[in-house]
Protein backbone atom coordinates (compact mmCIF):
# COMPACT_ATOMS: atom_id res chain seq x y z
CA UNK A 1 0.00 0.00 0.00
CA UNK A 2 1.19 3.60 -0.84
CA UNK A 3 0.82 6.50 0.93
CA UNK A 4 0.70 10.02 -0.91
CA UNK A 5 0.16 13.29 0.86
CA UNK A 6 -0.61 15.88 -1.84
CA UNK A 7 -0.69 19.53 -1.87
CA UNK A 8 -3.52 20.40 -4.56
CA UNK A 9 -6.52 18.73 -5.72
CA UNK A 10 -4.69 18.48 -8.88
CA UNK A 11 -2.15 16.31 -7.60
CA UNK A 12 -4.67 14.09 -5.70
CA UNK A 13 -6.86 13.71 -8.96
CA UNK A 14 -3.89 12.75 -10.68
CA UNK A 15 -2.69 9.95 -8.01
CA UNK A 16 -6.60 8.52 -8.13
CA UNK A 17 -6.89 8.77 -11.84
CA UNK A 18 -3.62 6.69 -12.23
CA UNK A 19 -3.73 4.02 -10.13
CA UNK A 20 -5.55 0.93 -11.45
CA UNK A 21 -5.90 -0.51 -8.46
CA UNK A 22 -8.07 0.21 -5.67
CA UNK A 23 -7.73 3.58 -4.00
CA UNK A 24 -9.12 5.47 -1.06
CA UNK A 25 -9.09 9.58 0.18
CA UNK A 26 -7.61 9.59 3.42
CA UNK A 27 -9.60 12.44 5.59
CA UNK A 28 -10.25 12.04 9.38
CA UNK A 29 -9.40 7.91 8.78
CA UNK A 30 -12.47 7.13 11.25
CA UNK A 31 -14.02 4.70 8.57
CA UNK A 32 -10.90 4.08 5.93
CA UNK A 33 -8.50 3.09 8.84
CA UNK A 34 -10.98 0.78 10.50
CA UNK A 35 -12.01 -0.91 7.38
CA UNK A 36 -8.37 -1.08 6.59
CA UNK A 37 -7.75 -3.30 9.87
CA UNK A 38 -10.50 -5.58 9.81
CA UNK A 39 -9.28 -6.43 6.14
CA UNK A 40 -12.50 -5.13 4.31
CA UNK A 41 -10.38 -2.64 2.21
CA UNK A 42 -7.16 -3.17 0.56
CA UNK A 43 -6.32 0.23 -1.61
CA UNK A 44 -3.05 -0.15 -3.04
CA UNK A 45 -2.87 3.47 -2.99
CA UNK A 46 -4.21 6.07 0.03
CA UNK A 47 -4.02 9.74 -0.71
CA UNK A 48 -4.28 11.91 2.02
CA UNK A 49 -6.11 15.36 1.18
CA UNK A 50 -5.32 17.13 4.59
CA UNK A 51 -2.26 18.98 3.74
CA UNK A 52 -4.36 20.81 0.65
CA UNK A 53 -4.89 24.08 0.51
CA UNK A 54 -8.25 24.74 2.50
CA UNK A 55 -9.45 21.55 2.44
CA UNK A 56 -9.61 21.80 6.47
CA UNK A 57 -11.17 25.47 6.19
CA UNK A 58 -14.82 26.52 6.95
CA UNK A 59 -15.54 29.97 5.22
CA UNK A 60 -18.24 32.20 4.94
CA UNK A 61 -19.66 32.05 1.11
CA UNK A 62 -22.64 33.96 0.25
CA UNK A 63 -23.94 34.05 3.46
CA UNK A 64 -23.75 30.32 3.69
CA UNK A 65 -20.39 28.47 4.31
CA UNK A 66 -17.77 26.31 2.55
CA UNK A 67 -16.49 23.29 4.80
CA UNK A 68 -13.59 22.07 2.98
CA UNK A 69 -13.47 18.50 2.71
CA UNK A 70 -11.11 17.47 5.50
CA UNK A 71 -12.49 19.53 8.06
CA UNK A 72 -12.49 17.72 11.18
CA UNK A 73 -16.05 17.72 13.23
CA UNK A 74 -14.63 18.64 16.29
CA UNK A 75 -13.94 22.20 14.80
CA UNK A 76 -17.46 22.56 13.39
CA UNK A 77 -19.12 23.45 16.77
CA UNK A 78 -16.41 25.89 17.50
CA UNK A 79 -17.03 27.98 14.77
CA UNK A 80 -19.51 30.05 16.59
CA UNK A 81 -21.74 31.38 12.85
CA UNK A 82 -22.21 27.91 11.48
CA UNK A 83 -23.37 26.33 14.75
CA UNK A 84 -25.91 29.42 15.25
CA UNK A 85 -27.25 28.92 11.45
CA UNK A 86 -26.92 25.41 11.03
CA UNK A 87 -27.66 23.90 14.40
CA UNK A 88 -29.41 20.46 13.17
CA UNK A 89 -26.15 19.81 11.04
CA UNK A 90 -23.95 20.72 13.57
CA UNK A 91 -25.48 18.38 16.23
CA UNK A 92 -25.85 15.69 13.76
CA UNK A 93 -22.29 15.26 13.00
CA UNK A 94 -21.45 16.02 16.36
CA UNK A 95 -23.49 12.66 17.36
CA UNK A 96 -20.63 10.75 15.55
CA UNK A 97 -18.05 8.84 17.43
CA UNK A 98 -16.55 9.89 20.34
CA UNK A 99 -14.49 13.00 21.27
CA UNK A 100 -11.55 11.06 19.95
CA UNK A 101 -13.59 10.64 17.09
CA UNK A 102 -14.65 13.96 16.37
CA UNK A 103 -10.87 14.72 16.36
CA UNK A 104 -10.67 13.45 13.12
CA UNK A 105 -13.82 12.34 11.48
CA UNK A 106 -14.98 14.66 8.50
CA UNK A 107 -18.76 14.91 7.13
CA UNK A 108 -17.12 14.56 3.70
CA UNK A 109 -16.06 11.27 4.91
CA UNK A 110 -19.18 10.50 6.99
CA UNK A 111 -21.23 11.33 3.47
CA UNK A 112 -18.65 9.26 1.22
CA UNK A 113 -18.72 6.66 3.40
CA UNK A 114 -22.09 5.98 2.26
CA UNK A 115 -23.40 4.28 5.42
CA UNK A 116 -27.13 4.13 5.14
CA UNK A 117 -27.50 5.74 8.40
CA UNK A 118 -24.48 7.99 8.23
CA UNK A 119 -25.65 11.48 11.44
CA UNK A 120 -24.70 14.07 8.78
CA UNK A 121 -26.45 12.84 5.85
CA UNK A 122 -29.49 13.59 6.48
CA UNK A 123 -29.48 17.06 8.45
CA UNK A 124 -27.34 18.46 5.07
CA UNK A 125 -29.73 17.03 2.61
CA UNK A 126 -32.61 18.92 4.35
CA UNK A 127 -30.36 21.85 4.69
CA UNK A 128 -30.19 20.96 0.71
CA UNK A 129 -26.27 20.87 1.25
CA UNK A 130 -24.53 21.03 -2.20
CA UNK A 131 -21.11 19.54 -2.71
CA UNK A 132 -17.99 20.42 -4.95
CA UNK A 133 -16.13 17.81 -7.16
CA UNK A 134 -12.96 18.05 -8.51
CA UNK A 135 -12.10 14.89 -11.25
CA UNK A 136 -9.71 14.46 -14.23
CA UNK A 137 -12.61 15.93 -16.46
CA UNK A 138 -12.99 19.02 -14.23
CA UNK A 139 -15.10 20.22 -11.39
CA UNK A 140 -18.39 19.96 -10.76
CA UNK A 141 -21.32 20.55 -8.18
CA UNK A 142 -24.15 18.41 -6.97
CA UNK A 143 -27.00 17.92 -4.20
CA UNK A 144 -25.68 15.84 -0.98
CA UNK A 145 -28.04 13.64 -1.92
CA UNK A 146 -26.60 12.53 -5.17
CA UNK A 147 -23.71 11.04 -3.39
CA UNK A 148 -24.83 7.98 -1.66
CA UNK A 149 -26.21 5.17 -4.27
CA UNK A 150 -26.19 2.49 -1.98
CA UNK A 151 -24.56 1.23 0.90
CA UNK A 152 -20.90 1.40 0.97
CA UNK A 153 -21.32 3.15 -2.31
CA UNK A 154 -21.14 6.61 -3.82
CA UNK A 155 -21.48 8.12 -7.30
CA UNK A 156 -17.97 9.50 -7.37
CA UNK A 157 -16.44 8.54 -10.59
CA UNK A 158 -12.76 6.85 -10.57
CA UNK A 159 -10.28 10.12 -9.91
CA UNK A 160 -13.15 12.26 -8.24
CA UNK A 161 -12.95 13.73 -4.91
CA UNK A 162 -15.20 15.97 -3.30
CA UNK A 163 -13.61 19.10 -2.02
CA UNK A 164 -15.91 21.02 0.01
CA UNK A 165 -19.36 20.87 1.42
CA UNK A 166 -21.38 23.82 0.50
CA UNK A 167 -24.16 25.32 3.30
CA UNK A 168 -27.15 27.85 2.00
CA UNK A 169 -27.25 30.69 3.42
CA UNK A 170 -29.99 30.26 6.34
CA UNK A 171 -33.44 32.10 5.34
CA UNK A 172 -35.35 34.42 8.50
CA UNK A 173 -37.41 32.40 10.58
CA UNK A 174 -35.76 29.24 9.84
CA UNK A 175 -34.34 26.53 12.25
CA UNK A 176 -33.34 22.73 11.26
CA UNK A 177 -32.87 20.10 13.67
CA UNK A 178 -31.54 16.51 13.71
CA UNK A 179 -32.54 13.37 15.91
CA UNK A 180 -31.60 9.70 16.16
CA UNK A 181 -32.62 6.50 17.97
CA UNK A 182 -29.59 4.64 19.52
CA UNK A 183 -30.04 1.91 22.61
CA UNK A 184 -26.86 3.10 24.15
CA UNK A 185 -26.41 6.95 25.19
CA UNK A 186 -23.57 7.41 22.93
CA UNK A 187 -20.60 5.68 20.33
CA UNK A 188 -23.58 3.94 18.46
CA UNK A 189 -24.72 3.58 15.03
CA UNK A 190 -28.41 5.42 14.01
CA UNK A 191 -30.82 2.79 13.92
CA UNK A 192 -33.25 5.29 12.78
CA UNK A 193 -32.78 9.27 12.44
CA UNK A 194 -34.54 12.59 11.19
CA UNK A 195 -33.56 15.94 9.53
CA UNK A 196 -35.50 18.99 8.97
CA UNK A 197 -35.67 22.29 8.06
CA UNK A 198 -38.31 24.72 7.82
CA UNK A 199 -39.00 28.24 7.44
CA UNK A 200 -41.61 30.17 8.86
CA UNK A 201 -43.55 33.45 7.79
CA UNK A 202 -44.36 36.13 10.32
CA UNK A 203 -47.23 34.50 11.85
CA UNK A 204 -45.65 31.38 12.43
CA UNK A 205 -47.01 28.96 9.66
CA UNK A 206 -44.30 26.70 8.06
CA UNK A 207 -44.01 28.40 4.45
CA UNK A 208 -40.94 25.98 2.93
CA UNK A 209 -39.55 23.09 4.82
CA UNK A 210 -37.49 19.90 4.18
CA UNK A 211 -37.47 16.50 5.91
CA UNK A 212 -34.70 13.71 5.21
CA UNK A 213 -35.11 10.24 7.14
CA UNK A 214 -31.90 7.83 7.96
CA UNK A 215 -31.67 4.12 8.70
CA UNK A 216 -34.36 3.13 6.88
CA UNK A 217 -33.26 2.72 3.44
CA UNK A 218 -30.10 2.08 1.42
CA UNK A 219 -29.47 5.40 1.05
CA UNK A 220 -31.28 8.58 2.85
CA UNK A 221 -34.96 9.56 1.96
CA UNK A 222 -35.99 12.90 1.21
CA UNK A 223 -39.78 12.57 1.88
CA UNK A 224 -41.18 15.71 0.11
CA UNK A 225 -44.90 14.22 1.06
CA UNK A 226 -43.68 14.80 4.71
CA UNK A 227 -42.46 18.45 3.99
CA UNK A 228 -45.54 19.23 1.89
CA UNK A 229 -48.10 18.12 5.36
CA UNK A 230 -46.83 20.57 7.43
CA UNK A 231 -46.31 23.46 4.86
CA UNK A 232 -49.01 26.08 5.29
CA UNK A 233 -49.86 24.94 9.21
CA UNK A 234 -48.33 26.16 12.32
CA UNK A 235 -47.29 22.03 13.39
CA UNK A 236 -50.39 21.47 14.76
CA UNK A 237 -51.27 17.73 15.93
CA UNK A 238 -53.05 17.22 13.20
CA UNK A 239 -50.25 18.06 10.73
CA UNK A 240 -47.38 16.66 12.84
CA UNK A 241 -49.37 13.24 12.71
CA UNK A 242 -49.91 13.75 9.13
CA UNK A 243 -45.87 13.92 8.80
CA UNK A 244 -45.12 11.14 11.31
CA UNK A 245 -47.58 8.74 9.00
CA UNK A 246 -46.05 9.80 5.96
CA UNK A 247 -42.40 9.32 7.27
CA UNK A 248 -43.12 5.96 8.51
CA UNK A 249 -44.89 4.74 5.28
CA UNK A 250 -42.20 5.99 3.38
CA UNK A 251 -39.51 4.07 5.56
CA UNK A 252 -37.53 0.83 3.63
CA UNK A 253 -35.80 -0.45 6.55
CA UNK A 254 -34.47 -4.01 6.93
CA UNK A 255 -34.56 -6.32 10.02
CA UNK A 256 -31.09 -6.26 11.49
CA UNK A 257 -29.52 -6.78 14.84
CA UNK A 258 -30.23 -2.94 15.61
CA UNK A 259 -33.50 -2.98 14.99
CA UNK A 260 -36.70 -4.55 13.49
CA UNK A 261 -38.25 -3.16 10.47
CA UNK A 262 -41.03 -2.86 12.76
CA UNK A 263 -38.71 -1.07 15.22
CA UNK A 264 -37.47 1.50 12.45
CA UNK A 265 -40.45 2.47 10.60
CA UNK A 266 -42.29 3.32 13.80
CA UNK A 267 -39.43 5.39 15.38
CA UNK A 268 -38.87 7.27 12.26
CA UNK A 269 -41.93 8.45 12.17
CA UNK A 270 -41.88 9.49 16.07
CA UNK A 271 -38.33 10.94 15.31
CA UNK A 272 -39.32 13.65 12.63
CA UNK A 273 -42.40 15.04 14.56
CA UNK A 274 -39.85 15.78 17.13
CA UNK A 275 -37.14 17.27 15.09
CA UNK A 276 -39.81 19.16 13.12
CA UNK A 277 -41.00 20.49 16.78
CA UNK A 278 -37.31 21.27 17.79
CA UNK A 279 -36.82 23.17 14.09
CA UNK A 280 -40.06 25.07 14.56
CA UNK A 281 -38.68 26.35 18.01
CA UNK A 282 -35.61 27.14 16.50
CA UNK A 283 -37.04 29.06 13.81
CA UNK A 284 -38.89 31.23 16.10
CA UNK A 285 -42.17 29.50 16.42
CA UNK A 286 -43.94 29.27 19.79
CA UNK A 287 -45.64 25.53 21.34
CA UNK B 1 7.39 -1.12 -0.26
CA UNK B 2 9.79 1.32 1.11
CA UNK B 3 9.31 2.77 4.42
CA UNK B 4 8.26 6.65 5.37
CA UNK B 5 10.32 8.64 6.80
CA UNK B 6 8.33 10.73 9.67
CA UNK B 7 9.68 13.85 11.70
CA UNK B 8 7.18 15.13 14.62
CA UNK B 9 7.36 15.77 18.15
CA UNK B 10 6.15 14.09 20.87
CA UNK B 11 6.04 15.56 24.04
CA UNK B 12 8.20 18.34 22.91
CA UNK B 13 10.73 16.33 21.91
CA UNK B 14 11.84 16.44 18.45
CA UNK B 15 11.57 12.54 16.83
CA UNK B 16 11.98 10.92 13.67
CA UNK B 17 10.87 7.13 12.73
CA UNK B 18 10.24 5.03 9.99
CA UNK B 19 7.38 2.97 8.83
CA UNK B 20 5.26 1.22 6.97
CA UNK B 21 1.91 3.34 5.08
CA UNK B 22 -0.32 1.70 7.16
CA UNK B 23 1.17 1.79 10.15
CA UNK B 24 -0.73 3.41 12.69
CA UNK B 25 0.65 6.09 15.37
CA UNK B 26 -0.05 3.68 18.13
CA UNK B 27 2.22 1.21 16.16
CA UNK B 28 4.70 3.80 16.40
CA UNK B 29 4.17 5.04 19.60
CA UNK B 30 4.34 1.64 20.95
CA UNK B 31 6.94 0.18 18.75
CA UNK B 32 9.23 2.33 17.10
CA UNK B 33 9.17 5.11 20.00
CA UNK B 34 8.93 2.71 23.03
CA UNK B 35 6.17 4.58 24.46
CA UNK B 36 3.94 2.01 25.51
CA UNK B 37 1.48 4.29 27.80
CA UNK B 38 -0.89 4.62 24.95
CA UNK B 39 -2.75 0.79 24.64
CA UNK B 40 -4.23 -1.07 21.97
CA UNK B 41 -7.83 -1.79 23.55
CA UNK B 42 -9.59 -2.08 20.35
CA UNK B 43 -7.81 -1.07 17.09
CA UNK B 44 -11.26 0.39 15.96
CA UNK B 45 -11.25 3.59 17.55
CA UNK B 46 -14.37 2.45 20.31
CA UNK B 47 -12.17 2.14 23.33
CA UNK B 48 -10.01 5.00 23.88
CA UNK B 49 -7.18 3.30 25.73
CA UNK B 50 -5.00 4.90 22.81
CA UNK B 51 -6.18 8.16 23.24
CA UNK B 52 -3.20 10.82 22.54
CA UNK B 53 -3.67 14.61 21.65
CA UNK B 54 -2.99 15.39 18.07
CA UNK B 55 -2.06 19.44 17.60
CA UNK B 56 -3.91 19.78 21.07
CA UNK B 57 -7.00 17.09 19.47
CA UNK B 58 -8.12 14.65 21.58
CA UNK B 59 -7.32 11.63 18.99
CA UNK B 60 -7.23 7.63 19.41
CA UNK B 61 -3.87 6.75 18.01
CA UNK B 62 -5.09 3.88 16.50
CA UNK B 63 -7.19 5.44 13.72
CA UNK B 64 -4.42 7.51 12.66
CA UNK B 65 -1.32 6.73 10.69
CA UNK B 66 2.27 7.01 11.19
CA UNK B 67 2.65 9.10 8.35
CA UNK B 68 -0.06 11.86 8.86
CA UNK B 69 1.67 12.99 11.58
CA UNK B 70 4.89 14.53 10.36
CA UNK B 71 5.13 18.23 11.06
CA UNK B 72 3.03 17.92 14.38
CA UNK B 73 3.21 17.82 17.42
CA UNK B 74 1.85 14.87 19.64
CA UNK B 75 1.28 14.42 23.39
CA UNK B 76 1.03 11.27 25.35
CA UNK B 77 0.58 10.25 28.82
CA UNK B 78 4.37 9.81 29.02
CA UNK B 79 4.29 13.96 28.83
CA UNK B 80 1.52 14.03 31.50
CA UNK B 81 3.75 14.56 34.59
CA UNK B 82 6.50 17.02 34.60
CA UNK B 83 9.32 15.18 36.20
CA UNK B 84 8.66 13.39 39.53
CA UNK B 85 5.54 15.63 39.82
CA UNK B 86 2.14 14.29 38.93
CA UNK B 87 -0.34 15.66 37.20
CA UNK B 88 -3.54 16.48 39.57
CA UNK B 89 -5.60 14.04 37.60
CA UNK B 90 -2.81 11.48 37.94
CA UNK B 91 -2.56 11.97 41.37
CA UNK B 92 -6.38 12.41 42.24
CA UNK B 93 -7.05 8.87 40.09
CA UNK B 94 -4.46 7.21 42.54
CA UNK B 95 -6.49 8.86 45.44
CA UNK B 96 -9.45 8.16 44.61
CA UNK B 97 -8.63 4.26 43.80
CA UNK B 98 -9.61 5.08 40.47
CA UNK B 99 -8.14 2.56 38.64
CA UNK B 100 -7.64 -1.58 38.83
CA UNK B 101 -6.28 -3.25 35.87
CA UNK B 102 -4.75 0.51 34.63
CA UNK B 103 -5.18 -0.58 31.08
CA UNK B 104 -8.03 2.11 30.49
CA UNK B 105 -5.84 4.32 32.74
CA UNK B 106 -3.53 6.18 30.57
CA UNK B 107 -6.44 7.13 27.59
CA UNK B 108 -8.66 8.55 30.48
CA UNK B 109 -5.95 10.80 31.77
CA UNK B 110 -5.09 12.19 28.61
CA UNK B 111 -8.93 12.34 27.31
CA UNK B 112 -9.80 14.12 30.57
CA UNK B 113 -6.62 17.01 30.32
CA UNK B 114 -7.96 17.19 26.96
CA UNK B 115 -11.22 18.03 28.79
CA UNK B 116 -9.97 20.40 31.81
CA UNK B 117 -7.59 22.03 28.90
CA UNK B 118 -10.88 22.75 26.93
CA UNK B 119 -13.61 23.24 29.92
CA UNK B 120 -12.15 24.06 33.74
CA UNK B 121 -15.12 23.36 34.96
CA UNK B 122 -17.10 20.33 33.91
CA UNK B 123 -20.36 19.40 35.13
CA UNK B 124 -20.26 15.12 35.59
CA UNK B 125 -22.50 15.10 32.77
CA UNK B 126 -20.38 16.83 30.61
CA UNK B 127 -17.14 14.94 32.20
CA UNK B 128 -19.20 11.20 31.32
CA UNK B 129 -19.97 12.59 27.89
CA UNK B 130 -16.46 13.37 27.39
CA UNK B 131 -15.14 10.33 28.63
CA UNK B 132 -18.16 8.54 26.65
CA UNK B 133 -14.81 6.99 24.21
CA UNK B 134 -12.88 5.79 27.09
CA UNK B 135 -14.48 2.58 28.00
CA UNK B 136 -13.42 0.75 31.52
CA UNK B 137 -13.86 -2.80 32.53
CA UNK B 138 -12.96 -2.87 36.16
CA UNK B 139 -13.93 0.07 37.49
CA UNK B 140 -17.73 0.97 36.85
CA UNK B 141 -16.33 4.56 36.00
CA UNK B 142 -18.07 6.50 39.37
CA UNK B 143 -14.15 6.78 40.87
CA UNK B 144 -12.80 8.02 37.75
CA UNK B 145 -15.59 10.67 37.59
CA UNK B 146 -15.22 11.89 41.20
CA UNK B 147 -11.56 11.51 40.86
CA UNK B 148 -11.88 13.81 37.67
CA UNK B 149 -14.04 16.37 39.07
CA UNK B 150 -12.00 16.65 42.24
CA UNK B 151 -8.73 17.21 39.87
CA UNK B 152 -10.90 19.78 38.29
CA UNK B 153 -11.67 22.01 41.30
CA UNK B 154 -8.11 21.41 42.80
CA UNK B 155 -6.68 22.94 39.52
CA UNK B 156 -9.59 25.84 39.60
CA UNK B 157 -7.88 26.73 42.93
CA UNK B 158 -11.28 25.61 44.73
Amino acid sequence: MRYESPSTVDQAVKLLTDCDGDTRVLAGGTDVLVQLRLGMISPELIVDIKNIDGMQAISDENGGFRIGAATESATLGEHADLSAAWPGVVEAMELVGSTQVQGRATMTGNLCNASPAADSVPALLAANAQVSISGPDGTRTCSVGDIPVSPGKTSLTRGEIITAIHLPQQKAKSGDAYLRFIPRTEMDIAVASAGVNLTLDDNGICTEARVALGAVAPTVLLVTEAAEAIIGTSLDEPALDELSAICSAACRPIDDKRGTVEFRTKVAGVLAKRAALIAYIRAGGSK
Amino acid sequence: MSKLHVATNVNGDAVEFLCEPHDTLLDVLRNQLGLTGAKEGCGSGDCGACSVELDGRLVCSCLVLGAEVGGKSVQTIEGMATGENLHPLQQKLLDHAALQCGICTPGILVAAKALLDKNPNPTETEVRYWLAGNLCRCTGYDKIIRAVLDAAAEMRGA
